[in-house]
């Protein structure tokens, strides 16, 4: 049984100390936005904040997060209402749509960490996160939109 | 049909078929093809109707999509051609799957129906049924108008969702009309001349922003990996390294002795272990020992020495089997009176999809056993619920199919091999699962791209025209290897003898975005830029002069030859490239420009331009970005992607072996122009892809003198080629 923040909300999994976060997120707190795609930490997909820094939850193991704040995309805003949600839209970024909760709270350490990036800031900072559909143009005017517009 | 929780709804509010208040109109299909009728008198007929359209009071309309959505857009962009005719008000249009069931929402395929959504169609299939379908729709509405008003139908007009009376200025809303007004026993039919012309068009051809994005910007979009049902447990299977083994024995007392296992099933050609949480079914996934059996066909197969070998011996071997695919006009005579003759060989290795969301599905039985739920994303639902019972032993009427969004497709998922061991493995428990390969189970247990070994030959007669091709593919899969040989679409030559010949090594293949025409236009470009270059022409000049270019594809290359500005010279180190594009009836040119790091061997495409004549255009900006998506899945094959077999299995176990395109590698500037066209849709999901395996070739021998022959350009080929 671990306990941790998700989303501002107390809750406590019970669960091995070495389970994936990935699974106790998608699978015993049904916050299924956040999505399995390798499972060894090499897509991105997975990605959310622990105490605001973004990380592979298919690569952090449940212990490492007890009593930590965890942050989804479920409640990276209450409403879609974060400039890059809004920006992603405004885009119309995603396809299939699958990656792209990864590549949003991977954008959204970025932006809280440096409020205009350049291109290659956006680059380097994004490119581990894959998107099969090839969106990554869209991506970087996402993030360059939402940088101007927060 | 009914509608239940974790139906994928994010579309619409719920309730579309249990709502009794507005009109709802049934989509029927007969001799004449698609046509509405009242839904009670559908139902009484034919007993296999569903709801194509409601219109509710409150003014929302609700349009049943049949566009299967793995990124590409079509749920969306199919309704809108309906919504078009409609002149229905777009910001109050919502969206639902169309139920699994072809005989009502099919397309006709030949003397058949289906709803398999592949080779980026599913528009131009669509189209003409759904315009008609909104213009019938439009005309009920304005004939319950003119009869409460007591004026002439021909009087009214429609703006969006509202019915207009000009002479005396009323107005009534589609909404109000839908809380009064009665199905008339027929529909009224539509000719062809009532359907709006381009200039009156709202909907297509503007953008129209895709109802699929905003459940995908905050995790509410629902996949089938995201399901989750009273009583859950979770499975995962198996499958053996040298595909087709089937299991004979495993460790099962050391795996159900496991935490959490409850069960271990053997499938047909894997076994399955299930758990009550997924954290557990990968433990017991893991410490899983299984004896395959040995004779599969595959076993032992290594591709790489099938490649340089066995195929390149029987590329020229005419003693070898082979299968006609084209044989046109004098090929011999063509040769024998050639003025030149050039040849060229192209290589292309295997390639894996690469989905983001590894293949799962989920599965219910009802208590007696006799019909099951199914939740899954699919190319293909109608044959996926038929496969699904037939697999099971059930009427397709046993299986209720619930469609998902697919974290992706490119082919894959026109075949449900993943959701058939899902239901069959809840059968077994006799509990809903949830069965989710992993992404190494993804991959070895794929179906691929075929690997293949082009051999090519133009003859060039003595006026310098090319006037015979010979082209033979050796690989596995049929048409999976020349798929893309369509040179009567761009290029006029007369005499063509087109073959295949098909070793076969007992691994699983399958439609790959844009299936066998990126290494095929690989191949055909490779040959056209190396006799340009030969000839000392211009690529353009050459292909225009000596390759009888139609109308349709000489428009496409002018256009590109200014979107690139061509004959501007690029900065020292970049160069350009340059192929033409076919699939789905759309035809394309593009040009990239390219860089490279001689120390390394990789290739950079820093910029792509593609002109694309894809008919009426129905969303021009979800089109550019299905091209764009195109352009990065084919580069990505390009320069990294690349699946081997040594003895009968798959080398590559998940991303960091089985490499695909990142952000650092995209293109930094993608251009995509549309021709103007009148013409009907034709598919534009897969344009993309083919012309860059070419275009980067050709620019590499731009830049470097050297040619690229073996595909994808991996930093040790380019080295390789560079020092030739």
């Amino acid at each position: 049984m671990v306990a941790f923040n998700v989303n501002g909300k107390r809750v406590s999994v019970d669960a091995e100390d070495d389970t994936p976060l990935l699974w106790a997120i998608r699978e015993h707190l049904k916050l299924t936005g956040t999505k399995f795609g390798c499972g060894a930490g090499l897509c991105g997909a997975c990605t959310v904040h622990v105490n605001g820094e973004a990380v592979r939850s298919c690569m952090t193991a449940l212990s490492e997060v007890a009593d930590a704040s965890v942050t989804t995309i479920e409640g990276l805003s209450p409403d879609s209402s974060h400039p890059l949600q809004k920006a992603w839209i405004a885009e119309q970024v995603p396809q299939c749509g699958y990656c792209q909760s990864g590549q949003i709270m991977k954008a959204a350490e970025l932006l809280a960490q440096n409020k205009s990036p350049s291109r290659a800031e956006i680059v380097s900072h994004m490119n581990g996160n894959i998107c099969r559909c090839g969106t990554y143009t869209r991506i970087v005017a996402a993030i360059q939109r939402a940088a101007k517009e927060a | 049909m009914t509608l239940i929780e974790g139906n994928a709804l994010h579309f619409s509010r719920r309730g579309f078929l249990g709502s009794a208040a507005g009109l709802s109109f049934a989509v029927a299909f007969g001799a004449n093809g698609l046509s509405l009728i009242p839904e009670a008198k559908a139902k009484a007929a034919a007993g296999k109707i569903g709801a194509w359209v409601r219109i509710m009071p409150d003014d929302r309309i609700i349009i049943l999509t049949p566009g299967a959505e793995m990124g590409q857009g079509s749920s969306t962009g199919v309704p809108v051609a309906l919504a078009e005719e409609l002149d229905a008000d777009w910001s109050k249009v919502t969206l639902d799957w169309a139920p699994a069931d072809a005989a009502t929402y099919g397309y006709s395929r030949g003397s058949s129906r289906s709803m398999v959504i592949a080779g980026s169609r599913a528009i131009m299939l669509y189209y003409d049924d759904m315009r008609i379908a909104g213009a019938q729709v439009r005309k009920v509405l304005l004939q319950a108008a003119a009869q409460k008003w007591s004026v002439d139908a021909a009087s009214l007009k429609t703006e969006p969702s509202v019915v207009v009376h000009a002479p005396s200025g009323r107005r009534m809303t589609y909404g109000e009309i839908a809380s009064f007004a009665e199905m008339p026993a027929t529909m009224p039919s539509i000719s062809k001349d009532e359907l709006k012309k381009k200039s009156e068009f709202r909907l297509i051809g503007k953008p129209v922003n895709r109802l699929d994005i905003p459940p995908k910007v905050n995790g509410t979009a629902q996949y089938s990996i995201d399901v989750h049902l009273p009583g859950m447990v979770y499975a995962s299977t198996v499958h053996a390294p040298v595909q087709l083994s089937k299991p004979e024995s495993w460790n099962d007392a050391e795996i159900r002795a496991m935490k959490g296992v409850s069960d271990v099933i053997k499938l047909d050609m894997g076994v399955a272990v299930v758990a009550d949480t997924y954290e557990r079914v990968i433990a017991a996934r893991n410490a899983l020992k299984v004896k395959w059996t040995e004779d599969a066909k595959a076993a032992g197969y290594d591709s790489e020495e099938a490649l340089h070998k066995t195929y390149a011996a029987m590329s020229h071997d005419a003693a070898a089997p082979s299968t006609s695919v084209k044989k046109s006009g004098d090929v011999e005579a063509a040769f024998a009176s050639a003025a030149k003759v050039y040849k060229a060989s192209f290589m292309s290795d295997y390639g894996y999809h690469a989905q983001m969301e590894p293949l799962n599905g989920v599965a219910r039985f009802n208590e007696a056993g006799d019909t099951v739920e199914i939740w899954e994303g699919t190319q293909a639902p109608d044959s996926s619920r038929a496969k699904i019972a037939q697999a099971l032993g059930l009427k397709p009427s046993q299986v209720i199919h619930h469609q998902q969004y697919m974290g992706g497709g490119f082919g894959r998922r026109t075949i449900t091999d993943y959701t058939i061991e899902a239901a069959l493995i809840a059968r077994a428990v006799k509990k809903p699962v949830k069965m989710i390969w992993t992404r190494e189970e993804d991959i070895a247990y794929g179906m691929f791209r075929p690997q293949t070994y082009q051999c090519l030959e133009a003859a060039m007669d003595k006026d310098g025209k090319i006037s015979g091709w010979r082209h033979c593919v050796v690989g596995d899969g049929g048409s999976l290897t020349y798929s893309g040989i369509k040179l009567e679409s761009y290029y006029g030559i007369p005499h063509q003898d087109i073959i295949q010949r098909g070793p076969s090594h007992g691994i699983r293949l399958k439609h790959w975005r844009a299936v066998a025409h990126p290494f095929n236009l690989f191949a055909i470009e490779g040959l056209v830029d190396e006799m340009a270059a030969k000839e000392g022409q211009d690529p353009f000049a050459f292909r225009r002069q000596r390759l009888a270019m139609p109308e349709k594809a000489l428009r496409v290359f002018d256009m590109v030859e200014k979107m690139s500005d061509w004959k501007t010279k690029r900065p020292e180190g970049r160069a350009l490239g340059l192929s033409v594009s076919e699939r789905s009836g759309s035809l394309g040119a593009g040009v990239v420009e390219i860089s490279l790091d001689r120390r390394s061997g990789k290739i950079h495409v820093h910029k792509v331009w593609a002109a694309v004549d894809g008919g009426t255009v129905v969303q021009p900006e979800m089109a550019r970005r299905n091209i764009e998506s195109g352009i990065i899945y084919g580069l990505s094959s390009v320069l990294k992607e690349r699946a081997t077999f040594k003895g009968g299995a798959v080398e590559q176990t998940n991303f960091h072996e089985y490499e695909v395109l990142r952000m650092s590698e995209a293109p930094e500037e993608i251009h995509v122009a549309f021709v103007d066209s009148d013409a009907k849709p034709t598919g534009l999901g897969e344009i993309g892809n083919p012309f860059i395996s070419a275009a980067v070739a050709n620019a590499f021998h731009a830049l470097t003198g050297k040619r690229l022959y073996h595909m994808p350009f991996t930093p040790e080929r380019v080295l390789e080629a560079l020092k030739a």
